[in-house]
């Protein structure tokens, strides 16, 4: 099944990128500042930010990826389901609030605030670069191996135009039009997501209970209960739990979405309505999943494409017919093409903001210089992307998901809460938990089954045996109590006083805000406005 | 400073409610969780047809998170950014007169 011989498809495709150009055309002419480059204007309200919030983290591995792991597996499925959000709470409760009174434009801001600036900078550049490019390869494979299935496009050229309208978007119309594309992808994805349940839920006089008794009278209940299909062992859950739960809490596009809103309560409230878009996403995928598990079947959607990516669009046919096949099909592009724009946008931040502005320009760069470096930073991000993607073809990609949660619950996600929380936290403590986070996720990653296992073919009787084999699929439980106690430890052992003192006005503006005139001391970041 | 106290009144009215709301959906999902790795049986219980405790308890996590986030919102606007508008009119007055 393709839709390389469905014309509507690619016609819905084009409609997409016309309309989606029109408005980066549209916010081109309004970004003339970094502010607009990085934050829109601080001028995106809290249900607008919550809906774009809602496209940058519904990426094509939970629309598709979740359809088919429940289509495929039952119950088992729904582990990530579930997952995905209870990040989002944790977001509300714990981050957005302080992150948007003490940041600018990256969450580095906020992590280097009472600190030194130039090797916190240099490490919160590392967590959010190796977060970044984890998650593009895996977007960027994803992108051109749906493409190839979806419109029957050569796989290479599928990666290099994914990157090249990505590219336009970040580099002309900055966060602006980055934001609208979210808002336009994520309406697309929702309102495509419950038409395609509805037409399900039609077929099953409108109850979901018929629909998961008919997938268990053809599969067996086990569809309906916990199997060992998608998580080994108990420990596993529990380590992917984790991953999930604070990974998301620790993704740098997701932190820099924060600073697109005026202030702290916009942040709230546009939190509690990407939880709620999200949440409603993920309780349809429930019905999407055991509605192609049924409607389908298991074997047709096995025999297309691996890991059952293509069951939500073969759903989308077998209710639907070939027009609503074609939309589903540029929904599931335009999913890729959003989420790749935003992480383009917070890796060139990075580097822009972060390594060029803070720690080579010690703070100090004209306007339109931080402009050209960032949107220089866009173009090479974007290329790298380009090749990775190529790189990378045929390559497993489902485990770099998992590798980028990890990373980003194991680096970013301790050193952001210590940075707010702790009175003693050091420059230091900051700089090993998210190296140490970092670096013994990719570590213990290669020591374990995913690697030696599922891509190098190792048999796991032989690899078990050596000593440095890790049993863990995800290390994120040992790394990121790694991570937090080398920061305490390193911290306790080498105390700051200056950070220390610092603390009193951490506090005061993870509550305040910036509060005009008073300013920011000599050295520190400048206050957002 | 002298606006520091009634700051860390309201900061720490407001790290209770996080906390704890923090802790609450920490132990929804990682029940969930453990349940999964440690209990799979009682999670294939079937309540009625084509329902088992599993499909349940695992909507109701992601429910949970609507009402845990709603009930924050609820409370931040009973009385919390009152409390913050005000402390940052005060901070606001105090850094006026200084300059």
């Amino acid at each position: 099944m393709s839709a390389g011989s469905n014309p509507l498809a690619i016609l819905f495709f084009f409609v997409f990128i016309a309309l989606t150009l029109v408005v980066t055309y549209w916010a081109a002419r309004r970004t003339k500042t970094t502010v607009h480059f990085y934050a829109a204007g601080h001028g995106v309200t809290g249900f607008q930010n919550g809906l774009a919030l809602a496209g940058d983290y519904m990426s094509a591995a939970s629309f598709l990826g979740i359809a088919g792991l429940v289509a495929l597996n039952g119950f088992d499925g729904l582990i990530y389901s579930t997952g995905w959000l209870v990040g989002w709470p944790i977001i509300l409760f714990l981050i957005a609030e302080p992150l948007r009174n003490l940041g600018k434009y990256t969450f580095s801001d906020v992590v280097a605030y009472r600190l030194q600036q130039k090797p916190v900078r240099i490490a919160a550049a590392i967590g959010t670069m190796a977060v970044v490019l984890t998650y593009l390869i895996a977007q960027m494979v994803g992108a051109g191996t749906l493409i190839k299935l979806l419109f029957s496009l050569n796989y290479t050229l599928a990666v290099v135009i994914v990157g090249i309208v990505m590219m336009i978007y970040v580099l002309f119309g900055g966060m602006l039009a980055t934001t609208w594309v979210q808002i336009i992808k994520a309406c697309l994805l929702l309102g495509g997501a419950v038409v395609l349940a509805f037409l399900v839920l039609a077929q099953f006089g409108f109850n979901p209970m018929n629909l998961f008794a008919k997938a268990a009278e053809l599969n067996g209940n086990k569809v309906l209960e916990p199997g060992n299909n998608v998580v080994t062992g108990a420990w596993d859950a529990v380590s992917l739990g984790l991953a999930l739960m604070f990974g998301t809490a620790g993704l740098p596009h997701i932190l820099m979405r924060f600073y697109t809103v005026p202030d702290a309560k916009q942040a709230r409230i546009s939190v509690v309505w990407a939880t709620i878009w999200i949440g409603g996403f993920y309780l349809i995928t429930f019905i999407l999943g055991f509605g192609a598990m049924v409607l389908v079947g298991m074997k047709q959607i096995s025999s297309v494409g691996a890991g059952g990516n293509m069951a939500a669009p073969l759903l989308a046919n077998a209710v639907g017919g070939s027009a609503f096949f074609g939309f589903i099909c540029a929904v599931a592009f335009a999913t890729i093409l959003a989420v790749v724009a935003g992480l383009t946008l917070s890796g060139a931040a990075a580097l822009s903001h972060d390594i060029w502005v803070s720690v080579v320009k010690g703070g100090h760069a004209p306007e339109h210089e931080q402009l050209r470096v960032a949107r220089i930073a866009a173009v090479i991000l974007g290329i790298c992307a380009i090749l990775l993607g190529i790189i990378f073809q045929g390559q497993n990609i489902a485990y770099m998901v998992g590798l980028t949660f990890s990373i980003a619950a194991s680096a970013n996600f301790p050193a952001l809460v210590m940075a707010i929380f702790w009175r003693r936290f050091t420059t230091w403590g900051a700089v090993t938990a998210i190296i140490l986070g970092t670096v013994s996720t990719l570590v213990l990653l290669y020591c374990g089954p995913t690697i030696q296992v599922d891509i190098l073919k190792h048999s796991l009787a032989e690899v078990s045996k050596e000593w440095w084999y890790f049993p863990l699929k995800n290390p994120c439980l040992i790394t990121m109590t790694l991570s937090f106690l080398s920061g305490i430890v390193v911290s306790l052992l080498k105390p700051e006083p200056a950070a220390e003192a610092g603390f009193a006005e951490v506090e005061r503006r993870a509550i305040l805000g910036a509060i005009p005139d008073l300013g920011a001391p000599a050295g520190k970041p400048a206050p957002a406005e | 400073m002298r606006t520091a106290d009634p700051i860390h009144a309201i900061a720490a009215r407001r790290w209770a409610i996080a906390l704890t709301l923090s802790a609450l959906m920490l132990v929804i999902y990682l029940g969930f969780i453990l349940l999964v790795a440690f209990d799979k049986p009682f999670l294939a219980i079937l309540l009625m047809r084509g329902l088992s405790l599993g499909i349940l308890l695992g909507a109701l996590t992601i429910v949970s998170c609507w009402v845990l986030a709603i009930i924050y919102v609820l409370w931040a606007n009973r009385g919390y950014d009152e409390a913050v508008a005000r402390a940052v009119a005060d901070a606001t007055a105090v850094s006026r007169k200084k300059s």
